[in-house]
């Protein structure tokens, strides 16, 4: 700790004197810039390179912005040529996103349902294991997914739940509960009890208080925990990798933008992975800026309040 | 019209409820005995009354989501513990030979390997750099968030949030195209700079992914691109809820900005920083899917960490199913003892209520 006082410049900067304000917004405006562009330069390059052709590529002065744009590395990546199945027949890129889209939307489904009953318990009940059912949610957060792949893909092998999408559904439903449940037993609890009260004391019955009052209310944290259980399963890759193995046909998106990387045979195409990367992420960046303000009040609440 | 006639079988369930769920709560306050039985009940009032009375409301609505963890998450945690005492590879799990307990004969095979040596020095080290680093860009690009204006504000973490919002997959084969050697932006604009900044010509086609070091520290940058905006965020939602007249106060009393930070700012924020390093650790140690895209995608075994050698253990011919569950079980048990501070954290700061 300095316990010297602060330096005599410092100190003159910071009074009330339009010069000094002003130089230090300006100062701070433009730490703002750079941090912003540092941010934002990967994915932006990541979308330049998605349209430049093989010649820029590799070219000895690299241009933020393709000389030449290009729809050739999306043409090869959504038509396939790129990655084949057993027999050799390309898979167009459709093929992985509605792979995707399935699996995700399923695990979200069916996660969001087990969630809400879920978090009504714990947000509306005092019972005897509560507060042990809480850690247990919290530890199981914690264990390393690419240490149950283990066990889960001897108990899925002889299930016969490898090399199919159900198996996939099975656990991204269950690797999504944990935080669900956390997320949407803040929002749960966050509806005043005086409301439901009030219905039952007016003859509401059980299902018609949770279905008008408390569902509604907790519909915006219903939307902000399936975009986190979506985000998850969309993104995930540990169990699509050791489960789907080389089954070309059944791959998710991430599985697809690896594959490029992974098992291209003359030289890596960076045309086309950027082409797909780009193809995987900007509906999900998309999505993120249109839901922004919702979404930074949903982490919020789930990250820092409880 | 639609919504009149979504509203009633709602209305109708007012009578025909099965079950207190919801509102067991509150009438669960009436004495059990004081609720009389009328004869002529359905067997569905007569099971709500039953749930009612013993209070199994909350126990019911926990069953299916505690089904399926138990079933997908808890087993195989614990089946991981079992197999780790196993002989366990190709012929067993073809079931050409019975599974065989050889006690603790994979633990010490393990021990005795210098690749689960280098991997663990490898994944501790990694921590031990990405951790602070990321807890130190996220907290200054907090506190820079909560300076600016509200404009450049939205700019800046609206850009940070799309770094946050990038797939780990996406993320990890940008950074591997950003320092390819061939046509990669990076050792292109090493070599161009001047040799007083440590650029030069030697950079030109340098490779980042043949050893561990520069392997890691591609990772390192990876890592900290994707981790900070969630500390920026954090931080800046702890400091929106900080009382303004400390810092006046201490403004007038002459503490410059490192100081207030350290004396006001941060005992404040305490508790969440606490919750921030312990996740952060978490994350960064059990780090799988970045690390495979760019160390393991090119299969160098030095450049493994924990995760790393365990999955390819497990995963490559020959498969070592019950070594790689030793692994995982040395590598759970290590998340675990920091998962405990985690959740004395949490505790602490009243989030398990």
């Amino acid at each position: 700790m300095t316990t010297a006082p602060a330096p005599l410049a410092a100190r003159r900067a910071r009074r009330p004197g339009t010069a000094g304000k002003r130089a230090r917004r300006a100062l701070l405006n433009l730490a703002g810039l750079l941090v912003a562009l540092v941010t934002l330069f990967p994915v932006l390059w990541m979308i330049s390179t998605a349209f430049k052709p093989p010649t820029e590529l590799f070219s000895l002065t690299p241009h933020p912005i393709p000389l030449h744009p290009t729809l050739d590395n999306f043409r090869h990546v959504i038509d396939g040529t790129g990655v084949t199945d057993s027999s050799n027949n390309p898979i167009p890129y459709w093929t992985f996103l509605r792979n995707s889209l399935f699996v995700t939307i399923v695990a979200v489904a069916v996660s969001s349902l087990l969630a809400l009953l879920a978090a009504i318990a714990l947000a509306r009940f005092k019972f005897r294991f509560r507060t042990t059912y809480l850690i247990m949610l919290l530890i199981v957060q914690m264990l390393p997914q690419q240490a149950l792949v283990i066990a889960l893909y001897i108990d899925f092998r002889s299930l016969n739940l490898l090399d199919s999408l159900t198996g996939l559904i099975a656990v991204y439903t269950a690797f999504a509960l944990p935080v669900t449940i956390w997320m949407l037993r803040s929002f749960a609890a966050s509806v005043p009890k005086e409301l439901e009260e009030a219905a039952a004391i007016d003859g509401a019955g059980a299902w018609t208080v949770f279905w008008r009052i408390l569902f509604p209310l907790v519909t915006p944290g219903l939307v902000a925990t399936s975009v986190f259980a979506f985000i998850f399963a969309y993104n995930e890759f540990v169990f699509a990798l050791t489960f789907l193995g080389v089954d070309t046909p059944r791959f998710t998106l991430p599985l697809f933008v690896q594959f490029f990387q992974g098992h291209s045979t003359s030289g890596t195409d960076w045309g086309a992975i950027m082409a797909a990367s780009t193809l995987f992420t900007i509906p999900v960046l998309a999505f993120f800026l249109i839901i922004q303000r919702r979404l930074a009040s949903g982490l919020v609440a789930g990250a820092v309040k409880g | 019209m639609v919504k009149t006639e979504s509203r009633r079988p709602g209305r109708r369930s007012i009578s025909s409820s099965p079950a207190g769920a919801v509102t067991g709560r509150l009438r669960r306050r009436r004495p059990p005995s004081s609720s009389p039985r009328p004869p002529g009940l359905t067997a569905r009032q007569r099971a709500a009354i039953w749930v009612r009375r013993h209070r199994l409301a909350p126990y019911l609505l926990l069953i299916p989501a505690t089904a399926v963890i138990a079933w997908l998450i808890l087993w195989p945690a614990a089946q991981i513990g079992l197999f780790s005492f196993q002989d366990y590879g190709l012929m067993q799990i073809i079931g050409a030979q019975p599974t065989q307990w050889i006690g603790l004969g994979n633990y010490s095979q393990i021990l005795h390997d210098p690749e689960f040596w280098l991997s663990l020095r490898i994944t501790v080290l990694f921590s031990l750099v990405v951790v602070p680093l990321t807890l130190t860009v996220g907290t200054l690009v907090g506190l820079l968030l909560s300076r600016l204006g509200r404009k450049m504000a939205t700019f800046v973490s609206t850009s940070a949030l799309l770094a946050w919002g990038t797939p780990a997959v996406s993320a990890s084969v940008i950074f591997a195209w950003l320092t390819d050697p061939d046509g990669g932006i990076v050792d292109w604009s090493l070599s161009k700079l001047p040799s007083w900044l440590g650029g030069g010509p030697h950079w030109a086609e340098f490779s980042w992914q043949n050893s561990a070091l520069p392997a890691y520290t591609v990772l390192t940058a990876l890592l900290v691109w994707m981790g900070f905006p969630f500390i920026a965020v954090t931080v800046l939602a702890g400091l929106r809820t900080r009382p303004p007249e400390l810092h006046e106060a201490a403004r007038i009393d002459g503490a410059g900005p490192w100081r207030s930070f350290w004396t006001i700012t941060f005992p404040l924020l305490r508790p969440v920083f606490m919750v921030l390093l312990m996740l952060s650790i978490i994350w960064d140690f059990g780090v799988f899917t970045q690390a495979f895209v760019i160390t393991a995608a090119p299969g160098n075994r030095d450049e493994f960490n924990l995760g790393l050698y365990e999955y390819f253990k497990a995963f490559t011919q020959p498969p070592a199913y019950g070594m790689a569950s030793a692994i995982a079980f040395i590598l759970t048990l290590i998340l675990l003892i920091i998962t405990v501070g985690y959740v004395r954290a949490s505790v602490k700061q009243g989030e398990v209520r």
